[in-house]
């Protein structure tokens, strides 16, 4: 069931599907050895996993979709580059003696359109994983991110940003170099830019790490990507008194895209390959090459009053109270 | 009797007498409070009297929204605006006990129908937008109404060229409004961006205690930051750091004089000097 040459890791829901898959390539394994023809009950097996699966994938419960947005071998920032730009010149530090490898970033031309593209990294194995700190920033990370933001507004290249991160990292370092203002100061200027600003939530958005880089004019999401104030986890230990309760939080903090939308917190919800993104990076990327093309064409003919005050009342409007 | 008999006799006579003691104490706590800091018996009254501040070590106690307008608003100044906000349970989240349930118990403990109060103040005769948090409210969480009610004072300040003052005292934003309440901080960073392109003064003043959301939005955004003395201020909790990085953190840890020391705040106030010094800030910085 995989495009790629690795073997996937299969998530515990998938394991009935996994089995029949399994059961399928036996019999066709048996009826080539012993000549024997299974065609039909082949076909018919084919059929049902096909009806299964579908069923399957269509109708994944959040706490599921949670668990494919953190599968270890999602399509990461670096994944994403590869496949969706022509050129790509990564630019490196925040300029006060850091250059935080959590965040990544550098010009990008994709389709012809020159852009700045900054994303959350996160590593594949546990050395990549240990050099950017899976995937959450320093302060550091979040002013080179502000750096490079400047530098976009100065020459005028519109900024998208795959966001995919566990939340700012919560060290006594970086309470000390100040990762609250780092974070604050990232949103306040995200306001300012007179460029379009295009943001995606291509796995985990948790908390305020992950909106440092997403006050953009246009928010989108992956369709099992999350996107949340607190992870369900901690959700669960501070409210629940009781960790194990995440599945439960999970269905409670509303997390997933098509709720996002509904509350107008995601502008858009992107396709996934069956299974997830990471059965297939390549048309994961092409999907979302697509839609960050036609967002990019939304802001074309907009001045940049324009596309100041779209992108400040659209936040503007946030919000559910009486009065 | 035999020994057992005599222990479990015993045992029974200390179990009484130990809800006898929390009796005694439960009355006699309403008369007196503990110092969290250096565990003096205070008379309320003397506390009170002394702007909720320990007088043996200056422990600065929390303070509602109400008492600190008070203390800074010129008599009779203060005019609350924006309080026909109220929150509602867009989620309809259910946790231990559903969200409109803790909003009520909330408004029982705190008497406020929200955790920040915002109006318009003088201030020795300077015109001031000023919110308050008040941490009695839901930990003074930061949710849809929070979030509105702040930009809302923010855009009359802009409006009315007025400074503007925002007093924290938060755990965070609220976890009943999950991403609704996320994109609380980024609305109102953006209404403090206009405030900057507006060259208008916007001062926050972090009280005891302000994290998550609050710090990493308009808590830290301030043209003058100020830390009210001993008040915790971080963004990460400090079991949540000891965890992660599986190290004991310095007794001083996320404390206002701590941050000081790191360079994210301008300086720290004692209570008793907030309204003096926030009064000259003002002056020093309105155009003559």
């Amino acid at each position: 069931m995989s495009n790629n040459d690795k073997k996937v890791q299969i998530l515990d829901f998938e394991k009935p599907l996994y089995d029949a898959e399994n059961k399928i390539e036996e019999f066709k394994k048996m009826s080539s050895e012993t000549k024997i023809n299974y065609d039909d009950q082949i076909k018919k097996l084919e059929e049902q996993t096909k009806v299964y699966k579908k069923e399957l994938y269509e109708k994944l419960e959040p706490y599921q979709k949670l668990q494919i947005a953190r599968h270890p071998q999602r399509p990461n920032f670096m994944d994403y580059v590869q496949f969706m730009c022509e050129e790509f010149i990564e630019l490196h530090g925040d300029r006060h003696g850091c250059d935080d490898k959590a965040i990544a970033g550098g010009i990008a031309r994709i389709e012809g359109h020159n852009v700045m593209l900054i994303g959350t990294m996160k590593g594949k194995s546990t050395k990549e994983n240990l050099e950017c700190n899976f995937g959450m920033p320093q302060p550091q990370g979040y002013r080179k991110a502000l750096r490079l933001f400047e530098h976009a507004n100065r020459f005028d290249l519109p900024i998208i940003t795959l966001v995919d991160t566990m939340g700012a990292y919560p060290g006594m370092l970086a309470e000390e170099a100040g990762q609250g203002e780092a974070i604050a100061v990232n949103l306040k200027e995200m306001a300012k830019l007179s460029v379009p600003t295009i943001a995606v939530i291509t796995g985990e958005g948790c908390s305020g790490g992950a909106l440092g880089l997403a006050v953009s004019n246009k928010v989108m999401i992956l369709e099992h990507a999350y996107y949340t104030v607190i992870s369900p986890e901690g959700c669960a230990s501070i409210l629940w008194k009781d960790a194990s309760m995440a599945r439960v939080a999970t269905d409670a903090l509303k997390i997933t895209g098509e709720d996002l939308l509904k509350f107008g917190i995601v502008d858009e919800v992107i396709k996934e390959p069956t299974g997830g993104a990471h059965y297939d990076a390549k048309q994961m990327a092409d999907n979302l090459k697509e839609a960050l093309l036609k967002a990019l064409d939304e802001f074309k003919s907009m001045d940049e009053e324009q596309i100041r005050e779209q992108r400040y009342s659209k936040f503007r409007s946030m919000g559910v109270f009486l009065q | 009797m035999t020994l057992t008999d005599w222990f479990n006799k015993r045992k029974i006579q200390q179990i009484a007498a130990r809800d006898n003691d929390i009796h005694i104490d439960d009355s006699v706590g309403k008369l007196w409070t503990l110092c969290y800091n250096c565990s003096s018996q205070l008379p309320k009254k003397d506390l009170e009297n002394n702007l909720m501040v320990c007088p043996n070590c200056d422990y600065h106690f929390r303070i509602g929204a109400k008492e600190r307008i008070k203390l800074i608003a010129d008599e009779g100044s203060f005019i609350e605006m924006y309080s026909n906000i109220k929150p509602c349970d867009p989620l309809n989240f259910v946790d231990t006990q559903s969200y409109k349930m803790r909003q009520q118990s909330a408004s029982a403990k705190s008497g406020l129908d929200e955790a920040v109060i915002v109006g318009t103040c003088l201030i020795d005769n300077q015109k001031t937008a000023i919110a308050v948090m008040d941490f009695e409210y839901m930990g003074g969480s930061m949710g849809s109404v929070v979030g509105e009610k702040i930009t809302r004072i923010l855009e009359y300040a802009l409006e009315n060229r007025l400074p503007s003052i925002v007093f924290t005292a938060s755990g965070g934003a609220r976890m009943q409004e999950s991403a609704l309440s996320l994109m609380q901080m980024a609305k109102t960073s953006c209404i403090v961006a206009k405030l900057n392109e507006a060259k208008l003064l916007y001062i926050t003043v972090l009280c005891e205690p302000t994290f998550g959301g609050v710090t990493a939005s308009f808590g830290t955004i301030g043209d003058i930051i100020i830390a009210e003395k001993g008040a915790r201020i971080g963004f990460a909790g400090r079991r949540v750091i000891e965890q992660t990085i599986r190290q004991k953190l310095p007794a001083d840890f996320q404390t206002a004089e701590y941050l000081l020391k790191c360079g994210q705040i301008d300086f720290i106030v004692e209570r008793k000097n907030m309204k003096e010094k926030l009064s000259k800030l003002i002056f020093l910085h309105t155009k003559k």
